[in-house]
């Protein structure tokens, strides 16, 4: 394989293989203008290896979708980016640094959780929180704070809700004040694990309309942990696969093939295109299905 | 009648019963945020067998109080990191805690008085210098609360957020019961242990009911606190009935009347 200066195809390696190396082909000469990488990392949470060797370079700007079963550890991708779990083995840089707690450069977008309905708080404090949530005492600037959480309340069309409860909110009037939350801070990587989870259709598309635009517009990285790769298949500009054992990454039309799928899986996998979307049969892509093929755990 | 308020014993009680009453609102409003009902319970309890403990070893039953609820808010802290163990935690420092009370009551005989005052509350027996003591813990309390404000409603409502922005979420968890601790030894005072959650709980739980505002959740709870409170103390003067019976009375309508009133739903 050989590595090419277009960052998008620069980690392509699924063909055939049934196990990438351990190196990125484009990490030969490291690059000051990576968003992230990773250089043979390893992790492994209680004693359970997670996943192995993984190298990967993530451009500023790139937008690269995250699938695999449960257990394949998306979310702890995004938490060895976020500071709060160490690798095992290898290299994680953010930026060209080492992950650090509490990194303002970075926008982070939980999995979603419901509110208690009485809770007191709105969703403009939501917001808010991602601004100066973390310093100590209370707020001296309301005044400069409003104005700046209305600036990104208008600009995610939070506005018209943000005076009420967020626990009475919809799924979907969340999901936005939660993208609000991420990008007050003008992060340059957002990190987002599952934010389309139980959202209508209507409502998965503005989110990761959204995540796109802002993407789009600061030449800001997304990494994107879904089960369900249609959504933001538009969007994608990669897809990295993590099956537990395997790992493979590649552009969405090459990634989401029967043969590049069944390779990784090591299982036989159909994928099936219906105008732009995209159906893989006889496995659990993203996990959570009840019927899972996934490793128990989380 | 009227003319027990020219009593020092009624200005202390009114002025002890204030203080721990807006010290209470707020701190219930990051108790009901965080679920922590049944940790205020345990604390109180604890610090029933401290002030039970102080009474047998000759010391003032205040710092016993003080002393055993500071322990269990750490042991209860460090023993319960995650939220699903915390329960258990909480349960077995409780049971643990009144079994030794009961060993204190039966080795110290003449202890029934002191026992029922501090499971029941004793307010009308303050004098001057608890009345220091209340302001000084009270001041404390606030200025804690004040200093970790953001964070800890940030750690409280919103973890995994929180701790992607760098917030220690579990060390807020033991500042939080530390700070709990102190409120908890200040209210039972005024209601006594068993009646703990009705400073520490339902005013907080009325406000909420009527603003999602989190400012205006913790004023209103700290007023609702000190009205109930106020009135509480009243109603003893003027009929001899124990304060904790009124104020566990008035703080039930407060809450009552809160859900009645509840903030409109939205549109």
């Amino acid at each position: 394989m050989k590595g090419t200066h277009d960052p998008i195809a620069a980690d392509r390696r699924t063909g055939g293989a049934v196990r990438p190396v351990a190196r990125d082909v484009s990490t030969g000469t490291p690059r000051s203008g990576a968003a992230v990488q990773l250089d043979g990392a390893s992790l492994a949470i209680a004693g359970r290896q997670i996943w192995t060797d993984l190298s990967l370079t993530i451009a500023r700007g790139e937008f690269l979708v995250v699938i695999g079963p449960n257990g394949a550890g998306k979310t702890s991708l995004l938490r060895v980016l976020l500071g709060l779990v160490p690798l095992v083995r290898g290299r994680a840089l953010v930026h060209g640094e080492a992950p650090r707690r509490g990194n303002p450069a970075i926008g982070y977008i939980p999995q979603q959780r419901a509110f208690d309905p009485e809770l007191p708080l709105r969703g403009r404090d939501l917001v808010g929180m991602g601004l100066d949530g973390h310093r100590w005492g209370i707020s001296l600037r309301p005044g400069a704070q409003r104005t700046r959480v209305d600036g990104i309340l208008d600009l995610v069309g939070a506005r018209g809700y943000a005076d009420a409860p967020i626990g009475r909110l919809s799924g979907g009037e969340q999901q936005r004040l939660r993208i609000a939350q991420a990008l007050i801070g003008d992060p340059s990587l957002l990190l987002c694990d599952e934010p389309l989870l139980s959202l209508d259709l209507h409502s998965q598309a503005v989110v990761v309309e959204l995540i796109a635009r802002w993407s789009r517009e600061r030449n800001a990285t997304v990494i994107f942990v879904t089960h369900d790769v249609n959504p933001v298949l538009r969007a994608a500009h990669r897809i990295l696969l993590l099956t537990g054992t395997r790992w493979g990454v590649d552009r969405p039309d090459r990634m989401l093939t029967t043969e590049t799928l069944s390779s990784l899986y090591g299982l036989p996998v159909d994928v099936v295109r219906y105008r732009d979307r995209v159906a893989v049969l006889g496995i659990d892509v993203g996990g959570h299905d009840p019927v899972s093929h996934a490793e128990p755990g989380s | 009648m009227t003319s027990l308020w020219g009593y020092p014993f009624v200005h202390h009680a009114i002025e002890v019963g204030v203080i721990t009453a807006v010290v209470a609102g707020a701190a219930g409003y990051f108790v009901t945020a965080r679920n922590m009902g049944f940790a205020v319970h345990g604390l109180a309890e604890m610090g029933f067998t401290g002030a039970a403990g102080a009474v047998l070893a000759g010391i003032a039953p205040e710092v016993g109080l003080l002393a055993a609820c500071l322990l269990a808010a750490l042991a209860i802290g460090l023993l319960g990191v995650r939220l699903r163990e915390r329960d258990v935690a909480i349960g077995t420092v409780l049971a643990f805690g009144l079994g030794l009370g009961v060993l204190f009551l039966v080795l110290y005989t003449r202890y029934a008085t002191e026992a029922f005052s501090i499971l029941f509350g004793a307010i009308l027996a303050v004098d001057a210098q608890d009345v220091v003591r209340s302001a000084i813990v009270g001041a404390l309390v606030l200025a804690a609360l004040l200093l970790v404000y953001r964070p800890l409603r940030f750690a409280s409502i919103d973890p995994e957020v929180a701790e992607a922005r760098g917030i220690p979420v579990r060390l807020m968890s033991v500042v939080f019961l530390v700070i709990l601790a102190l409120a908890v030894a200040e209210a039972v005072q005024v209601v006594g242990v068993l009646l703990i959650v009705t400073l520490l709980i339902t005013p907080a739980g009325a406000a909420r009911r009527l603003t999602a505002h989190p400012g205006r959740a913790i004023l209103y709870s700290m007023l609702i606190a000190a009205g109930v409170t106020v009135g509480g103390i009243a109603g003893a003067v003027y009929t001899s009935w124990p304060v904790s019976f009124f104020v566990a009375t008035l703080s039930l309508l407060a809450y009552l009347a809160a859900r009645l009133a509840a903030r409109p739903a939205r549109t």
